[in-house]
């Protein structure tokens, strides 16, 4: 067992880590509170390889595998949550799709430009009609010739008014369902019949856009049907287990961040003559996230490990739903407990406290809600007993 | 060598060398307050902050003009880390001189361990380094090197120009600039005002430590006489290291303006400063 980060993936840390500090640091509350997407820090990001991470060097990419991934995501989230998620929205799911399930052509075509940060990506699953449900999703795709006609509309797309590049998932044949039925593409926003809808204001990640989607009669080229016809759904679930280790990454780079802020904080407020940190009270909520961070922190990269060196099956999954899982609920917890820790300059908007906290709420919410994790990890385990739930 | 220009050939690009200290991180080293010494363990190491300056102002004469740009360093196996971040951020050759002969060198060893290595690199048109490093803080080195090479100097330099086989130099002085010019091929140490060190690109990184290489020269490659380098060929002897005495708090006079005005002037004349 070997429990160290490689050489290469220690110096692209440090790197990021002074990216995000310099670079993203001064906005993030800025864009937080003007809902502002911060076009120019995602052109820094873009020109020095970050928006490619995980993805081969052949396609754009830095060739860091999905553990370099997990260190971007931690370490751009302890800074700013708004800037993670639109690179989450961007790398982990919305490329990652085509990367998953792409051919070659559209690996070329559109992967290239994605993981070079020159085109933007988003990924549109969720409708009105459907969320945790995702089958049943109602956008149609019918065939016309050489291209498919799209009619429907996707609600809570991240980067969805910015995105370039959309992966979509509609339905071809609704007698067959998800399993045939379903089929993902790949939109370009020029592509007629492409609307962007209303942006909707959040509690938190302010500084990403979440906007509607609408295809009205969106004409798409039959070559743009990715991952293989009537198996969207295949192609949709598993670019969300990987999107799961990295939305993971990230609540434990907040959880890691609130718990230094606190700690930073425990020692400098003097109570009772006395910095609070001396105070047993205190002391436990500093022990009880520190063991979540580490417990955490095995978790993810254990995970990302995983799907590094190819063991991707139910095992797999099974993993990638408990980080999200966990992720999630430690990152809440711990924005909760470090806005205890620091009392009233916890609740004030002058303090990163108070955002981290709005920040860290979405993601129990967003790419599968913590509900629907927890049926899926127990339905792989009734599984493995040879128990199948539907 | 490179300053008889003549005997090159005309397309060879400049030869740039930059000299890069690795150095720990000292926004993360604590003082031991027992022994009065510095913490390392568990200190990153990082490039010397004003060696990647320097580097910058290499790799940008390299975008500007064409340039192959080398980095050359002197210690333990593990400094090769600093040079593979070197080489992430743009350098083309990278060398570490590393041997337990050259350990314990003072500057005016570790200059003539450089210098032996320049020369084994021979036709260098510029070397670059940092003003000084952040755990020394000597600011010897550069110029001891290129006082071994006979070749100018140019210290605490913040922007530079090569052109017609001279590099222009704008130094920093304590009351102002100085703008200077010498004949390549030159020493020129470089200060922090100089640049903004560029982020290496992160597949550059991958890069650098999966397919990119760091020489490994020893005494011998360099055919150095070891009497000349590490600690014997060192004419510095440390005696002692100790951490100063803290300063003794200051006096706060907590009177009405006037008489502390009054009281500040009696303290003043006691202590025959006015």
């Amino acid at each position: 067992m070997d429990f160290t980060f490689s050489k290469e993936h220690q110096l692209l840390r440090r790197m990021i880590r002074e990216f995000a500090e310099t670079e993203v640091a001064p906005l993030a509350e800025e864009i937080d509170r003007d809902e502002r997407v911060p076009f120019e820090t995602i052109k820094k990001a873009a020109k020095i390889g970050l928006m490619g991470i995980p993805f081969p060097q052949k396609y754009g990419g830095a060739g860091a595998g999905e553990v370099g991934y997990c260190i971007l995501m931690e370490e751009l989230n302890k800074i700013c949550g708004s800037t993670a998620t639109i690179v989450g929205a961007h790398t982990g799911i919305g490329a990652m799709a085509i990367y998953l399930d792409g051919t070659e052509e559209q690996k070329q075509k559109y992967l290239v430009p994605l993981a070079r940060g020159e085109k933007i990506a988003a990924f549109a699953l969720t409708e009105p009609n459907a969320g945790s449900d995702a089958a049943a999703i109602q956008t149609r795709a019918v065939r016309d010739g050489d291209e498919f006609v799209l009619n429907g509309s996707k609600v809570w797309i991240t980067n969805g008014d910015i995105a370039d590049v959309v992966s979509v998932l509609a339905v071809t044949d609704p007698a067959l369902g998800a399993r045939g039925g379903v089929t993902a593409f790949i939109v370009e926003k020029e592509f007629p019949g492409f609307l962007v809808g209303r942006k909707e204001e959040k509690l938190g990640i302010r500084g990403s856009s979440t906007a509607e989607l609408f295809f009205e009669d969106c004409r798409v080229p039959a070559e743009n049907v990715l991952g293989g016809f009537g198996l969207g759904f295949l192609t949709f679930m598993k670019t969300l287990d990987v999107g799961r280790i990295s939305l993971a990454a990230g609540c434990l780079g907040a959880t890691d961040k609130a718990l230094e802020m606190s700690m930073e904080f425990a020692k400098s407020r003097y109570q009772f003559g006395a910095p609070v940190a001396a105070k047993q009270a205190i002391q436990w909520m500093i022990a009880d996230m520190a063991i979540e961070v580490e417990a955490l922190r095995s978790l993810v990269y254990r995970t990302a490990w995983m799907l590094d060196t190819g063991q991707t099956g139910r095992e797999f999954s099974t993993m990638a739903a408990m980080c999200k899982v966990y992720g999630s609920e430690v990152a809440c917890r711990a924005a909760d407990t470090a806005v205890q820790i620091h009392g009233g300059m916890g609740y004030m908007k002058k303090y990163p406290i108070e955002r981290m906290y709005r920040d860290a709420r979405i993601t129990r919410i967003f790419e599968g809600t913590n509900e629907i994790q927890r049926e899926i990890i127990a339905r792989n385990l009734f599984r493995r007993v040879g128990l199948r739930i539907r | 060598m490179a300053w008889i220009k003549d005997e090159r050939e005309e397309e060879l690009p400049m030869r740039i060398v930059v000299l890069i200290k690795q150095v720990p991180d000292t926004n993360e080293v604590r003082l031991d307050k027992t022994t009065g010494t510095l913490i390392r363990e568990g200190v990153p190491s990082i490039i010397n902050p004003e060696d990647k300056n320097a580097l910058e102002e290499a790799l940008k004469l390299k975008e500007a003009m064409g340039a192959e740009v080398w980095v050359l360093s002197m210690g333990p196996p593990q400094a090769e880390d600093a040079l593979r971040e070197a080489l992430a951020m743009g350098a083309d050759q990278a060398v570490l001189l590393t041997d337990r002969a050259f350990a314990g060198a003072d500057t005016w060893s570790t200059a003539t361990t450089l210098g032996m290595a320049l020369n084994k690199i021979a036709e260098f048109d510029l070397v670059l380094a940092g003003r000084q490093a952040i755990d020394g803080d000597t600011a010897q080195v550069g110029p001891q090197v290129a006082e071994f090479l006979k070749i100018p100097q140019i210290t605490y330099v913040r922007e530079l120009t090569v052109e017609d086989g001279r590099v222009k130099a704008k130094r920093s002085l304590e009351d102002g600039f100085e703008d200077i010019a010498a004949r390549l091929p030159a020493l020129l140490t470089i200060t922090k005002e100089a640049n903004d060190p560029r982020y290496p690109h992160a597949a550059a990184i991958m890069t650098a430590y999966r397919e990119r290489e760091v020489a490994h020269w020893t005494a011998a490659d360099i055919e150095a006489d070891p009497e000349g380098i590490g600690l014997k060929g060192s004419p510095t002897q440390v005696k002692r290291s100790f951490t100063p005495p803290p300063k003794e708090p200051g006096q706060v006079i907590q009177r009405p303006p006037a008489e502390a005005a009054k009281d500040l002037v009696a303290i003043l004349q006691d202590k025959n400063i006015i």
